[in-house]
């Protein structure tokens, strides 16, 4: 059983993956390097205007701009992907998708959890924007992503009208609490790169969320499943 | 002396919910290497993945 989801849920994973990378290499990648410069300018910038006597730690490795970079970036969408999709399987475990549709439901509800409701309060953003600590803002958004998780389980599958609406309170909670904002709120890149950035992202986790919500319900529904 | 008979091969299937939730474990942990450890050389690696995706980054 263990094998055929893991089986299943690469296949899946890396099919969206592909087709997410695919999206971002025409579409959201440019923005981010755009902003890139702007940040980049940024520094130099502030170079020449401090002291001129200091030292240069190592950097840590980083993919080169390039062939290693696009590399990099494929490699994580796909184990991100197969990680989702791990997860949309052990639900499909306990609650066997009876087709296509049922996928899509499971995907649509996976980009509310990962996607729509933590960028309720942390909206995408590009590099060279003000920022709460990366910490509380980490923790923030796994703690919306597991209440939401939570809620929408209680919203949908339950049928006790007091579990719903503890599943309600539970998606509401977080954006009652409020994400940590930065104290001032500033872009290096232009507003309209941001907004630009924010559709982009939005609508390419769309598509993919769509792709592999119904794409792991094929591929758990038709893989061989030998114990 | 032992005999090891072949003629009984024991197939040890997984319970379901265990199954599903080593499953949703495994995901999430994989999600939290990708999306979210604080190692310099992992964060430059999936950098462009976590901008996109909306998880916090930097």
């Amino acid at each position: 059983m263990f094998k055929h989801m893991v089986f299943s849920s690469a296949l899946s994973g890396i099919a969206a993956a592909l087709l997410l990378s695919v999206l971002q290499m025409f579409w959201v990648t440019p923005l981010i390097l755009q902003a890139e410069r702007y940040e980049v300018a940024a520094e130099a910038f502030a170079h020449e205007h401090t002291a001129d006597a200091h030292t240069h730690d190592a950097a840590p490795w980083q993919p080169e701009d390039g062939w290693q970079r696009t590399v990099s970036t494929i490699s994580s969408n796909a184990l991100m992907a197969i990680a989702f999709a791990l997860m949309l399987t052990g639900a499909y475990a306990l609650r066997k998708p009876s087709g296509i549709l049922h996928g899509l439901a499971w995907g649509l509800a996976g980009y509310t959890v990962i996607f729509a409701a933590p960028s309720l309060g942390l909206p995408p953003d590009l590099p060279g924007t003000s920022t709460a600590a990366v910490l509380s803002r980490q923790g923030w958004w796994l703690a919306t992503a597991l209440a939401t998780a939570f809620g929408l389980g209680l919203l949908l599958l339950q049928t006790r009208w007091s579990l719903r609406l503890l599943g309600a309170l539970a998606i509401i909670t977080p954006h009652l609490l409020g994400a940590p904002q930065p104290e001032i709120v500033t872009s290096l890149a232009p507003e309209a790169l941001q907004t630009q950035f924010r559709w982009a992202s939005t609508l390419t986790n769309g598509a993919f969320w769509t792709v592999l919500g119904m794409l792991s319900a094929i591929t758990f529904n038709r893989t061989p499943n030998q114990p | 002396m032992f005999v090891l008979s072949p003629s009984q091969p024991v197939t040890l299937a997984t319970p379901r919910p265990v199954a599903a939730l080593s499953a949703i474990l495994l995901g999430f942990t994989l999600l939290l290497v990708v999306g979210f450890a604080p190692l310099a050389e992992i964060h430059n690696a999936t950098h462009d993945t976590r901008h996109a995706t909306g998880f916090p980054c930097h």
